[in-house]
């Protein structure tokens, strides 16, 4: 029996959505009150922190993306995205401790300058990793995927948490990854700068930079060229390429895009490739920024990052970056202005929160083309 | 969270198969018919020989061995010949009781060395409380060892390590001493050992003159300290106290120098691993028992015997049992009786200089003695200082 609701006052608390506009105001002034009273303070103290939360937004970033192409092709929440990610970082782990892969253009080229073959070492490892991930994405999708395209959405999304806890678990092997907590080798010597009032210099070991100076790290350099420059031929190969037209005529209306020819089943395994290929280059920025590799290392990262992209609106390219950016922010500027055992608390809130406001999220369009 | 699960499963399986084996008792079973009564004085030593840290029981027992034998050679206590039983508890509830009720009921020991792991130096403990029996721990640190469920103190239960806490207050002496005023305190809010490492080094720390410009809680599973280590840099810190295990510590370290954190790292024993990033943490310090490396007179006379009897470097379990031992051998000494209840009167009053400090009780039977504070440098870890409480 449908019971219908008289009452004008509650009718109009749900229609208005005036809880989740209220929820909405009080949290965001809070949060303006804080920022605004730490900027205030100590503004190059909070620049550094929203460097900080920069550094970890483009991580996010990276790993949001793969989350995002591939739900805007197939509908599919891919859970397995985090544990990808750590299999990229121990990927890069191994290339660098055991095969000393990021020295191999230092070792065929003496006499160039070490910063370059850093560079060109660092960015092998990255590409090394990529590939490892693109191929293990494609295998899974290729096993545990494609025999369920036609099968209820729901069955795919049970069978990406199954391969997320194979993953975990497979890796936790003593043979494999072990369940240690194993420390990890930068490609890299780390080296940071400041610049403030006092000029701009490079920071020694052991003497305090100058006061009212912000820091950054040749990390933070790293980590946001190579996510910039990510982004950048994800566009170009979404926008630009063939294959890039086909993988939007799938997420637009798959059975249509079969008809003009286009394989969809390979486009769907390339998409996921590619996703993975963020995550498994994510996974080496993730390592090299807090240097510690473990088998279940990708679970709090894929969270957030899949919060990132619903945030930003899941299905859209630079709404899952802008989404893994006020993410970082989010966390970093929690951390250090209210409370850091409170981070987490607070920035799966803020899904809440856009969620009440703007179901689709940030950059989510009701219904035109995904990817 | 998931670790933890497959953690548990991992113990529970561990425990199952620890139930079902027997209680090994091979060698009570090698000692010689017992002389008749009052010819000997009977001491039991409970340590896990077998089970998960069997090399944490052959220290133990090396370490007991060789004080029941320097005494025997010289004498014995009271004149008597000291009789040693040693036990196979396992590190485990279950299999210490039975070696625990074996040893009292069946040889009618009244002193007992041992446990090693507090989760069964607990259940050890009330046995021989409930049946006057006295017993030394040499390391294990839950203070639950020595205290009733009221937070009473056991009457006949003593320890030969200090308790986790007690670490703050040695670092915080070592930080003052080396002339630091200012200290930043890092801690995990769901971690006991790291909080009350924390709490102790921060109150003391100012009772010593210092001032705590700042202190921030995180969880264990963070692994971005960015924004911690951004106000350790503000705050002009010139020591940063971190008491976690050193997985935690490697993360710390290698971000804090990224972040112009200058501060001395310092910490406690959960740094002692082979797997600290000794680059990372290269110029911190942290406290501990015993180091083999100590220059006092004692360690280094301690050293050179463990090497000459068993071939190897005595660490510290071998240590606190040697010491643990001691301490009975010694307090029974100072009663002049071979009584528990008079023994345990006497340990109180006891002043005795172990290889690992000179040892006194406090009111909870915890002893206060020096710690060895180490610093990562260059690579190595060196011995830098024995701090007195």
């Amino acid at each position: 029996m449908e019971r219908k609701n008289q009452n004008p006052i509650v009718n109009w608390i749900v229609k208005s959505k005036i809880l989740g506009i209220l929820f909405f105001v009080i949290i965001g002034a809070f949060a303006v009150y804080k920022l605004g009273t730490a900027l205030f303070d100590n503004p190059s103290l909070f620049l550094q922190q929203v460097v900080n939360g920069l550094q970890l937004g483009f991580v996010y970033a990276l790993i949001a993306l793969g989350y995002t192409m591939i739900y805007g092709i197939i509908q599919l929440i891919n859970f397995a995205h985090g544990d990808i990610f750590m299999v990229g970082a121990f990927a890069s782990f191994y290339s660098i401790s055991r095969y000393n892969v990021h020295l191999w253009f230092q070792n065929l080229f003496p006499s160039v300058p070490v910063m370059l073959a850093q560079i060109i070492g660092t960015v092998t490892v990255i590409l090394v990793s990529m590939v490892v991930c693109a191929l293990l994405a494609y295998t899974i999708e290729r096993i545990a995927y494609k025999p369920l395209r036609t099968a209820p959405r729901i069955s795919a999304l049970i069978t990406a948490i199954g391969i997320s806890f194979f993953l975990e678990y497979f890796g936790a092997l003593n043979f494999v990854f072990s369940p240690n907590y194993i420390t990890y080798q930068r490609p890299f010597a780390v080296k940071s700068w400041f610049v403030g009032p006092s000029g701009f210099g490079s920071i020694e070991s052991g003497i305090a930079p100058p006061a009212h100076s912000i820091i950054f790290s040749n990390i933070f350099l790293i980590i946001v060229f190579a996510s910039l420059l990510l982004l950048l031929v994800l566009q170009y190969i979404v926008k630009k390429t063939k294959i890039g037209k086909a993988m939007r005529a799938v997420a637009y209306d798959k059975p249509t895009a079969r008809l003009m020819g286009i394989n969809s089943d390979a486009i769907i395994s390339v998409t996921f490739a590619l996703g993975a290929a963020l995550a498994g280059a994510a996974g080496v920025l993730y390592a090299i920024a807090f240097p510690q590799v473990f088998f279940s290392m990708g679970i709090t990262p894929g969270m957030k990052a899949f919060v990132a992209a619903v945030v930003g609106g899941i299905g859209s390219i630079p709404g899952a970056f802008i989404g893994a950016l006020i993410m970082g922010q989010a966390e970093t500027l929690s951390a250090a202005y209210i409370s850091t055992p409170m981070r987490d608390a607070i920035a799966f809130s803020l899904l809440i929160v856009v969620l009440l406001i703007r179901p689709k999220g940030i950059m989510g369009e009701t219904s035109s083309e995904k990817v | 969270m998931k670790k933890n699960v497959l953690l548990s499963l991992v113990i529970l399986f561990a425990l199952a198969l620890a139930a079902c084996a027997p209680a090994a008792d091979t060698a009570a079973a090698e000692e010689p018919a017992a002389a008749a009564e009052g010819d000997t004085i009977k001491v039991a030593s409970l340590s896990p020989l077998t089970g998960p840290v069997p090399t944490f029981g052959e220290s133990t027992k090396n370490g007991f061995m060789m004080a029941v034998d320097e005494w025997n050679a010289n004498g014995g206590v009271l004149g008597k010949q000291i009789e040693p039983i040693v036990e196979d508890s396992q590190c485990t509830a279950d299999p210490a009781v039975n070696a625990a009720n074996k040893v009292i009921d069946q040889d009618g020991v009244h002193y007992i060395v041992g446990e090693v792991c507090s989760s069964a130096s607990i259940p050890v403990s009330e046995i021989a409380e409930e049946k006057g029996v006295l017993m030394i721990s040499p390391t294990s640190t839950n203070s639950d060892v020595t205290l009733n469920l009221d937070g009473s103190t056991k009457d006949m239960v003593f320890r030969a390590c200090f308790i986790d806490p007690f670490q703050g207050l040695v670092m915080a002496k070592f930080a003052s001493d080396q002339g630091y005023t200012k200290a930043f305190v890092m801690s995990d809010q769901g971690n006991d050992y790291v909080r009350g490492l924390a709490e102790v080094f921060s109150e003391k720390f100012v009772e010593y003159g210092g001032e705590i410009v700042g202190s921030e809680t995180y969880t264990g599973t963070d692994t971005d300290f960015s924004a911690i280590l951004t106000k350790v840099a503000d705050s002009g810190a010139e020591v940063l106290y971190l008491p976690d295990y050193y997985n935690v510590i490697n993360l710390v370290a290698a971000q804090a120098k990224e972040k112009g954190v200058t501060a001395v790292m310092m910490g406690a024993d959960g740094w002692d691993s082979s797997d600290l990033d000794l680059a990372a943490a290269d110029g911190g310090y942290y406290s501990n028992h015993y180091s083999p490396d100590d220059t006092r007179d004692a360690v280094v006379d301690w050293v050179s015997k463990y090497n000459e009897a068993y071939g190897s470097t005595p660490d510290a379990l071998a240590t606190l049992a040697y010491d643990a031992t001691n301490l009975l051998f010694a307090a029974i000494e100072k009663a002049g009786v071979d009584d528990p209840a008079a023994v345990a009167t006497a340990m109180e009053g006891l002043s005795y200089e172990a290889v690992s400090g000179t040892v006194t009780f406090d009111e909870y039977h915890n002893p206060i003695k020096s710690a060895v504070v180490l610093q990562v440098k260059d690579g190595a870890i060196n011995f830098v200082a024995s701090v007195a409480p």
